[in-house]
């Protein structure tokens, strides 16, 4: 099919642009004329969310960028002159700094949002693996970042998860040092991941972000009962008799959301900036020392659920590297979570107890992991945290073993209220 | 467009031919910019060996060195400390340092050329913080049959006077003895073997 021009047939300065880009074309498609379902709860506010506090790290991270000079020996000190001597230069770094920290907030509760009314099942699971993709590209924005202040915890943090590529059998030792540029990290460390945290991963994201709206636009968004709004159209106009446009209706609502966000974003940024130590670690107010390790090496609070594991599972064969294999497996057992799903019903809504429990267990067992992954370990977190993996990983199996038994309520026809 | 008279036998071939040289030519354009990746010529010749002088290091007292950029710790340990290595083995994962890394020459019991002088990497093997010297004993906060030894304040690694690590430990293995020589009997060069005797 061929594209043609001006569908709409403006006429105009707005005709002149439309017979040469699709302006009117993209605005309705995405926007005035994207049917969403009309039963969108608070959790539908976290998508929108996510790419306010995006949008937010892109701009504060071009005007941290023009202060901020990469190398092992200007780092620090040019984190403490954006701190201290540029004007308002504390309130754009903890904009960003903040921002991380909200980005994982927001992002975890989409996904569980995800979860919890199956929006990654058919069609949408290009949308899901686009999301995890992500998820991925985050974490390691986020850990690129960790690193730039060259603060001490920056630097033993970075230590420690290059070294786990250093535990790959073999090419380990070598790998490492390529991946550090160095025999430890050091000047060269710092600047490739400065390149990667401002150039070579935002770019990835902003792409990955597109393609994700782009492949959510083209099916259509889900909602809390997990019915197809599409299967009952207007028969003369076409349109979802339970969808509504996205502007103004969503367009509106969002901004609810946007409101509810800033006010707790702000407080924190104004009153509380340093998070207790969960946006910024007390280890790094003094700079990188290679000599020195602080006496605990917490990772940043979000990465909680995987260190846990990481330090959760023993090493065996002589190598640490069965903990960093599970540690990857939890992020990429996400990936397959489209097929692992096997219930005939989307939404938690129409499935049975033993499903909502499997849930809520899924949940708390994060929230456990990660306080276990923040904290140190004695012997009963250990144990602790061996069972959280395991129950975990139980999770995404009983997706698929629950529904072979378990009785569904039945969806209804048409989204409730 | 008209596909009369097309060779079509020719063009699959000349196709298949320019489609494997560009991506030939992709492949070995990918090459120089991994190349980059690796420590470069200035990082290598940061990487050279160092001197470690040990004339004035005191007994139990350890010194730092720093060698590609992480440290390298000489401890001259005690006639009682050296005794004491041999008597917590039970306890060891790896006490004669079988899986463990460093040179054929340190791969004893004190692991290192003089008993007196331990010259190692000061690196956990778990994921690479640095312990603290723990030279007092008893000390039962650390270990009920505490002789002195390494203690990681990361994940609790656990190591004896010779980077022993201790059974069951978050750390698989004994923390690793770099290459070094004694250029005399106060001078060591850490990041060279000792030349073979002729």
């Amino acid at each position: 099919m061929a594209i043609i021009p001006n569908p709409h047939k403006t006429t105009g300065l707005l005709g002149w642009i439309d017979d040469r880009f699709p302006l009117t074309k993209l605005w309705k498609d995405h926007l005035a004329e994207y049917y969403a379902p009309k039963n969108f709860n608070f959790w539908y506010f976290f998508g929108s969310l996510a790419l306010l506090v995006l949008v937010n790290q892109l701009l504060t991270g071009i005007f941290l960028t023009m202060n901020y000079k990469p190398g092992a020996d200007t780092a620090f000190d040019s984190v403490q002159y954006i701190m201290r001597d540029v004007p308002y230069g504390w309130l754009i770094r903890y904009l960003h700094a903040t921002g991380a920290t909200a980005f994982f907030v927001v992002v975890y509760a989409h996904m569980f949002r995800g979860i919890m009314y199956g929006s990654h099942r058919k069609p949408r699971e290009l949308i899901w693996v686009f999301g995890a993709l992500i998820y991925l590209c985050l974490m390691a924005e986020a850990f690129c970042g960790y690193v730039l202040p060259w603060g001490n915890m920056s630097y033993w943090g970075a230590e420690v998860i290059i070294s786990l590529f250093g535990t790959v059998p073999y090419i380990g030792d070598a790998l490492q040092t390529w991946i550090q540029g160095d025999f430890s990290p050091a000047d060269a460390t710092l600047n490739r991941l400065f390149s990667m945290h401002v150039i070579a991963l935002p770019f990835v994201l902003v792409g990955l972000v597109a393609a994700h709206i782009i492949a959510l636009h083209e099916v259509g968004s889900n909602n809390p009962d997990g019915v197809e709004i599409k299967k009952k159209k207007d028969p003369v106009t076409h349109i979802p008799l339970d969808g509504i446009p996205f502007h103004p209706y969503y367009t509106v609502k969002d901004l609810v959301g946007v409101a509810g966000f800033l006010i707790i974003f702000a407080a924190v940024i104004l009153f509380a900036p340093e998070g207790g130590g969960m946006v910024l670690e007390k280890p790094n107010f003094i700079p990188a020392n290679p000599q020195v390790t602080p006496d605990e090496i917490t990772p940043a609070w979000y990465f909680g659920v995987f260190y846990a594991m990481l330090r959760g599972v023993p090493s065996m064969f002589n190598s640490q590297f069965p903990g960093v294999v599970v540690m990857f497996a939890a992020v990429l057992i996400l990936f397959f979570l489209p097929w692992l799903d096997r219930s005939p019903v989307k939404s938690i809504r129409y499935k049975g107890t033993l499903s909502k429990i499997a849930l809520v267990l899924f949940a708390a067992d994060f929230v456990m992991l990660n306080y276990l992954g923040m904290n140190k370990p004695d012997p009963t977190r250990t144990l602790l945290a061996r069972i959280g993996t395991v129950v975990y990983f139980g999770f995404f199996i009983s997706l698929w073993l629950i529904p072979k038994f378990e009785k569904t309520k039945p969806e209804p026809e048409r989204v409730t209220e | 467009m008209s596909n009369e008279g097309v060779d079509g036998g020719r063009r699959r071939f000349l196709t298949a031919a320019t489609s494997v040289v560009g991506a030939a030519g992709t492949v070995a354009v990918i090459w120089p910019f991994l190349k980059s990746l690796k420590p470069s010529a200035k990082a290598q010749a940061l990487g050279a060996p160092v001197n470690a002088d040990i004339a004035k290091i005191e007994e139990g007292q350890q010194v730092t060195f720093i060698w590609r950029g992480s440290s390298v710790w000489v401890l001259r340990r005690s006639k009682e400390m050296v005794e004491n290595l041999t008597k917590g083995d039970a306890q060891l994962a790896d006490p004669a340092s079988k899986s463990s890394n460093q040179p054929d020459y340190c791969a004893n019991p004190h692991r290192s050329i003089k008993p007196e002088y331990l010259v190692m990497a000061g690196k956990c093997t778990h994921l690479g913080c640095a312990p603290k010297l723990r030279p007092e004993h008893p000390a039962p906060e650390i270990d009920p049959n505490w002789l002195g030894g390494y203690f990681c304040p990361c994940h609790g690694s656990k190591y004896d006077l010779a980077g022993r690590v201790f059974k069951s430990q978050p750390a698989p293995l004994n923390m690793p003895v770099p290459p070094h020589r004694y250029a005399s009997d106060t001078l060591v060069v850490i990041g060279e073997d000792p030349e073979k005797k002729a």
